[in-house]
Order: structure tokens, then sequence, then C-alpha cells
């Protein structure tokens, strides 16, 4: 039976991991590769770079710390931010990067996922979207809609996230990073309802992200009931990173709430 | 990394120093093959990233990696030599090791991108995973993620893994075997597939040790008894 995932995604600013994280026993916390060495012995199931470095000139140093990582550390690893075309896909994949997740561009040039997977292929090809809720009359549930946006949210671009999702995937896109920008954060729970909406609209796997801010949130992303989200993995941020919980406590929740997720490691050590 | 001459002074310098088994990770222009390679050294296997016929069939044990499309992979293989060395390295019972696209080239031909004929040393093709699993409901293609492989059979690998493992999977397309004695591991995904395949010369999974952690390990360093056991 194929297991749900947990996923936790560092955000990097010119090499280094930013928001926050704790220093613990001595180790920098800071260094994305010792980060990554923390999250492996955990036994997060993939661990997912987001590169928010403004300037495209300084990609060497995140093309250096993806292929230290991938020395370093035997698990799968998806890289993002500010991708744009496909030698920039070529030249994370060739740093060590097993995934390679695909935002802005893939909304400037709408051929670019297909182009893409006809030359580098589906599985390693990520369409991530950032998701905001178009404001309609409230509990009026049969309308609900979203919208793809960009730049961090700020720039809505008028395309309805289902139907993006669903046109990306058919084009090649092999998974889907869905943010919800309304709960990014917040750790008030993924948007369900979005979750499911894309997950049905689509026959790939679907990454929940945005909102997740304890067990019970993560178990109802990846619940398959009417209520639930219906994600195949589930990307958390800042309930890791700030040593509140271990990817194992986590994961042991999820068992008892009746998810089926790798069963830790016995002695899964903090960062 | 690559340029088999390079590699080839580094083996003759480790050579002197050490008895270690030397495995050849066949390059075949691809992608990055550094995490294999770190992975196979870790559980204490010489390795040389080459795409050097003649290193390859000088090798203790083969491996070839999981990237590529099937057709340009084989077009690839074909016309550097490396088809023929790695044939050869398996009729001398040199072991190996295939990963992913390392198992499904074994095959006698893949589907992706049309047609395109393997190396043809195990019968069966490759095909893409069905749309519907066995239950009528939707099956998502890729298959992505930590699946259970069962082992189970004869090889010399086999004495050193548990029976049953989760290992990490990506892959749009699997083998559809046709000879079961071959299959030493089974995994659920839109009804059973053959996640692992064997013969007495050789080792394949569709899944990546090298991103497996430690049932990664287990396996990798399975795979350096064997290739110890066989020199």
């Amino acid at each position: 039976m194929l297991l749900k995932r947990i996923i936790p995604c560092l955000d990097v600013d010119k090499g280094r991991v930013v928001k926050g994280v704790k220093y613990v026993d001595h180790v920098d916390c800071g260094d994305p590769v010792q980060v990554a060495q923390a999250y492996d012995e955990q036994e997060a199931d993939e661990i997912t770079f987001l590169d928010i470095t403004a300037s495209h000139e300084e990609r060497g140093i995140l093309l250096d710390v993806v292929s230290r990582t991938a020395e370093t550390v035997f698990m799968p690893l998806t890289v993002g931010g500010g991708v744009r075309s496909i030698q920039d896909i070529r030249d994370l994949l060739n740093a060590g990067a097993d995934k390679v997740s695909i935002m802005t561009a893939a909304v400037h040039d709408p051929g670019l996922i297909a182009e893409a997977a006809d030359k580098i292929g589906s599985a390693n090809l990520v369409l991530a979207i950032d998701a905001r809720r178009v404001s309609l009359t409230p509990g009026d549930n049969s309308s609900e809609r979203w919208e793809v946006c960009t730049h961090g949210g700020r720039r809505p671009t008028g395309i309805d996230v289902v139907e993006w999702a669903g046109r990306m995937s058919e084009a090649g896109a092999g998974e889907i990073l869905l943010t919800s920008m309304d709960r990014d954060g917040t750790k008030s729970g993924y948007d369900l309802a979005l979750l499911r909406a894309v997950a049905e609209r689509v026959s790939v796997p679907v990454i929940a992200s945005g909102g997740g801010g304890s067990a019970a949130d993560l178990a109802a992303a990846l619940g398959d009931g009417p209520e639930e989200g219906h994600a195949q993995a589930a990307l958390a941020a800042s309930i890791f990173h700030f040593a509140e919980t271990t990817v194992g406590e986590v994961k042991r929740e999820l068992l008892d709430r009746g998810i089926a997720v790798r069963p830790p490691p016995r002695d899964s050590g903090r960062c | 990394m690559r340029g088999g001459r390079d590699d080839f002074e580094r083996w003759g310098q480790l050579l002197m120093s050490t008895a270690a088994a030397r495995v050849a990770l066949v390059d075949y222009g691809a992608g990055n093959l550094r995490s294999v390679a770190k992975a196979l050294e870790s559980v204490g296997l010489v390795v040389a990233v080459t795409d050097d016929p003649s290193l390859v069939r000088r090798a203790d044990g083969v491996v070839l990696p999981g990237v590529g499309a099937f057709a340009d992979a084989m077009r690839a293989l074909r016309s550097s030599g490396l088809e023929d060395a790695v044939k050869e390295a398996v009729e001398a019972r040199r072991p190996y090791l295939g990963l992913c696209f390392g198992l499904q080239l074994l095959f006698e031909e893949g589907e992706e991108h049309g047609l395109t004929k393997g190396f043809g040393l195990l019968p069966g093709r490759v095909v893409r995973f069905p749309q519907v699993d066995r239950d009528g409901s939707a099956l998502r293609v890729p298959h992505i993620g930590w699946n259970e492989v069962r082992f189970e059979g004869e090889h010399p690998m086999l004495e050193h893994l548990p029976a049953r493992d989760n290992f990490y999977f990506v892959h749009s397309y699997r083998p559809d075997v046709l000879d079961p004695a071959i299959v030493v591991g089974r995994t659920q995904y839109g009804g059973e597939f053959a996640s692992a395949v064997a013969t007495e010369r050789l080792f394949a999974v569709q899944f990546h040790p090298e991103k497996s952690q430690r049932a990664g390990s287990r396996l990798l360093t399975a795979y350096r008894a064997w290739v110890e056991a066989s020199r």
C-alpha cells in the first residue's frame, strides 16, 4: 500500500534556512544541509527546499546547497523557487534534486510544463500552485472557487485553480504542490475544500500545503473521508522547525488516527 | 565525475591501499549520479562513475542507475558501447544491480515515447500503470512515495534482507513480467506488480534504494556482500 508522506519544507535564502530556526545542541540549524540531516534522522519522507533568493544571479549558491545535501542524505529532495526554464530544471536535477517544482514560469509560459515533461519526464516535475479563495456569498459552498496567484500570493492571475491543476497535470506535471495562501502561516489547518476539489480533478498526487499547525491538521489533509483533504502528502514548515514536535511524533499521532504513514524510527532526534 | 581516465587512475591508487570491491556506476549522460555514488560508498564499496565500456568490463560489479526516458537512455547506451559492456559483465557473472530504469531496460521492450527495444535479458515489457485501480477508482500516476516491497525467492541478496521493507518509488512505468520465477519483490499499486526481479546474475529494483534511507542502506549492503562473495 502506498503510504502518505510527511514533507518538511525549508525556505532557503542565499544558501541559508530562514524563518528563525532554533539552535539545538550547538548545531547551526541555519545550514540547509544540517537541517536536512536532522530531518533524515527523523525519517521525514521527503524534504523540500524553497529558494526565496530574489536575485537569479545567486543561483549558484542554491545549486551548491542542493549538491551538498544530495551527497549527505539519502532521502528524496524537491527544490523549487525561481525555476524559469528547462535549463534551470536540468541544473537542479544535475545538482542532485529528485524533483523540481515550477510555479510562476508555468503561468507566464503555459507550454513550459509540456516541454519539460517531454524532455525530462513527468515523474520529476512538480507544478506548484499558490491558491487564494475568491470571496463569494458566505456559506454558499456550491460555488466555491480559488484563483491562481503569483508573487507570494500578492498578484492574482484570474486563472481558476482547479481548471489550472487539471490542465497542467494533463500537460505533464507529475505532482501538484497546492498551497492555500489564505491559510499559509496561520496554523489554522489546511484548506480541505481546496484540496478535495483539486484531488478530484487531477489523476496525479497532490501535496497539501499552507496552514498545517498540528498532527490533527495533517491527518485531516491526508484523510480520504468526505470532509477531509484526500491529499497524498502534506508539507509543513513551522511546526517542525521550531522543534515544537518531530516528524516521528507527528507520524505516531497520524498512525493513531488511522492514516497510513511509514512508521517512525524509535529515537528520532530534534533540530 | 565523468571521464573514465580520472576514475581509472583513482581506482589504481585505491587498489594499492584497499581490497574493497570495485563497482562501475554506469553514466550514460542522463543526469546526476552523485547521490547513487555516495550511497554505494557509504556501504563500503569503491565506486567509479564511468562511461568507459572497458572499465565496466573490469569491475567487480555493475550498477545501472535510474534516470532518463527509455528511448533516450537506450540510444545513449547503444551508441556508446555501454550496452555490450554491461551485457558482457552480466555474462561474466559480475553482480549487476539495476535501479529503476536499470530494471526496466533489462526487458525486451519499453513503451515510453513509442516502443523501444531494451537489453532483452529478461522476458517481458515495460508498460504504463493502468489509469484505473482494481476497485474501479482512479489510480494516481506517477506512483510517488514510500510503498512496501515483499521479498520472496532465491537470491544471495535476499539472505541479507528483511521479508518486507518500505522503499521510495517515483515512476510511471512498470515491468510486465512474463516469467514469474524471476520476481523476488512484490508491491501493491494498481494491483500487484514486480518491484524487484532477479536471476543468478542480476538483481534489479523499481524503487530507489539511494533515496530510501535505512532500508536503502540495507539493500545496498546486501549488494556489497553479493559482490564480495562473487569475486
